[in-house]
């Protein structure tokens, strides 16, 4: 079992920006350049390079499973591409050792028009597997989909839970010696997910299958994984086992902060702002920026925190302080807003922001930021908080009765 | 689990070209589903549903058989519907496939962004789907013909290399304009003209024997104009005077144009999943 599954050889993927109008080339454009210019070579000083890889190295053995880290741009998607066969890469190779199934979505080129049975066998053949594999599979595809009654409805019909639930069943039944999932677990009700991060488990160390994970599900990756690769900057910045390599990336974060593009007729929301060091040491202190054409009387700052299933956690907003902070007209500025210690378990969290005034609300940025919270107190006997729920509350134990 | 019996793949830069062929083969089922996908939904929530393959080339067969009697066109004694029927047979054919293929990658954009599979399958597939709506015409198409009481010769055994070559005519023509159209959009503007225009410099309402003599190389470098002639031809056992040179031209371009397709297409594909 220590054969290698996966190599990679100094992979790298460039991509050229183009800084012009976006988007599929305009032929116009070509065409008039070459008018123009027929001999000289294209607008040399228009477009740059960006490298979403660059000299990546790594092997995976047969039956590891391995979870991919880092932050958002940070390759992640990129790499899962290239070994996927979705786009090539420009430098280095990937050797693979066995048949390759990869989930980057759930529910690729599910039709709407066609029925539950139908787009199991079109979604089936999409990832891979033969008209005998589905056929083969159907029952067991359906009894874990939850959908039987519903099979020869068009999916166009569906709630998107069914939906969600049918999609991931086909995907959960593909049998292939090397998996690779992108964040597909965010999917469906707790107790889907639950089931779902069950067959996840059975699928990756059941049968000796290797896996590529990718997420930034913290509990999940600890869950599943036994090896954690964390990318930076197309860059391979750790490797090892995953509670040490996830601790040191969830550590070294960067300020994480989102700018946001203001109207100047309109009040917005310019940024958004995290502090990572307080985060390290597990508190939460935001900073909200915004901008005004007219003073807001008083400008109204909220904040929410999600779970990574949706569901508020936690939040406030200016209207709600005490008498220690006054709110007063102003046209710009940043607000903070802290909470020292919040009770929360270790997971990963996403804040949605608002700006308002006495009457209205102006700007709303859902999922301005996301952050993974690592209580300081961590217990490892702790049920995930999809289990226990997102608080960690200071329980005192103690007895009253003993025999 | 065996190790795999499978070689390990190797994947670097300009590598998918080696097993392109391999894989096109590996992946015939999923080119299978995805022409049965696109017949499902093609006629789904219309109320009168596979009619529509029919609708279209009888309303433009009684149009050009209206026009057609108006402005006397010669028919060679062959009932001006039949005629019209056997010509628009593989016109329909050929403009259908070039709307389907250049659209399918385009609207197949999800898939290609998700999954791997030789990406020569969507314009395949969309060609097969076509071709399924020329056999319900073609059905069509004999009812007529014993309707009017014309009988096929013999000829009619090489009717199969007709539709070869029409098959061949879609899927490098749609080759051509599914790449480009990936890229530039432009095509989208240029196909409806191409399907319009191209329907009255084919001999579909006319024979190839009213055009002018000098203008015959010229007129004969429009590769319908051999397939319809040659379609004629074997169903009607009506040849054309330069029925051969036709064929011929048309042969060769049909050839130029599928082979150099298959090599833009090839060529551009590796960057689909970035552009789309």
């Amino acid at each position: 079992m220590s054969a290698a599954a996966i190599t990679v050889e100094g992979l790298g993927k460039r991509y050229t920006l183009r800084h012009r109008a976006g988007g599929p080339g305009l032929l116009r454009d070509r065409l008039a350049n070459l008018l123009r210019a027929p001999f000289r070579r294209r607008d040399p000083g228009s477009r740059e390079e960006f490298w979403a890889l660059r000299d990546l190295s790594f092997e995976v053995k047969q039956g590891e499973v391995v979870g991919i880290i880092g932050r958002n741009g940070a390759g992640k998607s990129t790499l899962l591409k290239i070994l996927s066969r979705i786009t090539e890469p420009t430098t280095g190779r990937a050797i693979i050792q066995g048949r390759v199934a990869s989930l980057l979505e759930v529910g690729t080129g599910f039709h709407g028009e066609l029925t539950g049975r139908e787009n199991i066998f079109l979604n089936g053949a999409i990832l891979g597997m033969t008209r005998r594999e589905i056929r083969a599979k159907f029952d067991e595809i359906v009894a874990f989909s939850e959908v039987e009654k519903f099979l020869d409805t068009p999916v166009k019909f569906y709630s998107s839970g069914m939906y969600v639930r049918l999609a991931f069943a086909v995907a959960a039944h593909l049998e292939p010696e090397i998996l690779i999932v992108d964040e597909v677990l965010a999917v469906g009700d707790a107790a889907f997910q639950k089931k779902c991060l069950g067959k996840m488990r059975e699928v990756a160390t059941g049968q000796g299958r290797t896996v590529l994970f990718v997420s930034h599900n913290s509990s999940a990756l600890l869950d599943l994984c036994e090896r954690g690769i964390w990318l930076q900057q197309g860059r391979r910045a750790g490797d090892g086992p995953i509670r040490e390599t996830l601790s040191t990336y969830l550590q070294t974060g960067s300020a994480m902060q989102r700018e946001f593009a203001v109207a100047s007729d309109r009040p917005g929301i310019a940024s958004v702002e995290l502090d990572s060091a307080a985060l390290q040491a597990g508190n939460l202190r935001f900073r909200v920026t915004f901008r005004s054409p007219t003073p807001l009387r008083p400008p109204v700052v909220g904040l929410i925190v999600y779970n990574k299933l949706g569901q508020p956690v936690c939040g406030a907003n200016t209207r709600m302080t005490g008498p220690e902070w006054q709110p007063a007209p102003a046209s710009a500025g940043t607000i903070a807003a802290a909470i020292e210690s919040p009770p929360l378990q270790s997971d990963s969290y996403r804040v949605s922001v608002w700006l308002g005034d006495a009457g209205q609300d102006y700007d709303h940025q859902a999922d301005a930021l996301s952050f993974d919270y690592v209580a300081p107190h961590f217990h490892p006997k702790s049920p995930p908080p999809e289990v226990i729920g997102p608080l960690n509350l200071p329980w005192k134990w103690s007895w009253e009765d003993r025999a | 689990m065996n190790p795999s019996p499978l070689p390990p793949l190797v994947i670097e830069a300009g590598r998918t070209e080696r097993h392109y062929w391999a894989d096109l083969w590996r992946y015939r089922e999923l080119f299978a589903f995805l022409a049965w996908r696109d017949l499902l939904v093609r006629y789904k929530q219309t109320a009168i549903g596979v009619a529509w393959a029919l609708l279209q080339p009888f309303l433009t067969m009684v149009v050009f058989t209206v026009f057609g009697a108006w402005l006397a066109v010669p028919t060679g004694g062959v009932p001006r519907p039949v005629f019209v029927f056997v010509a628009l047979l593989p016109w329909q054919f050929f403009s259908a496939s070039l709307s389907g293929a250049s659209n399918s990658l385009v609207s197949n954009a999800h898939l290609i962004s998700k999954v791997y599979f030789p990406r020569l399958i969507v314009p395949l597939s969309a060609v097969a789907t076509s071709l399924v709506d020329f056999l319900i015409s073609a059905v069509f198409l004999a009812v007529l013909m014993a309707v009017y009481g014309v009988a096929p010769g013999p000829a009619i055994v090489a009717l199969p290399l007709f539709v070869l070559l029409a098959f061949c005519a879609s899927l490098g023509a749609g080759l051509w304009l599914t790449a480009l159209n990936v890229k530039y959009r432009d095509f989208r503007f240029v196909l409806p003209f191409i399907v319009q225009f191209g329907l009255y410099i084919s001999p579909v309402a006319f024979t190839s024997d009213i055009v002018p003599e000098r203008w015959r190389p010229l007129y004969s470098l429009n590769p319908l104009v051999g397939i319809i002639d040659g379609f004629r031809w074997s169903v009607l056992g009506q040849a054309t005077g330069s029925l051969w040179q036709c064929v011929g031209t048309s042969a060769a371009i049909v050839t130029a144009v599928l082979f150099s397709g298959i090599w833009y297409f090839r060529r551009t594909e590796k960057t689909f999943a970035d552009v789309i």
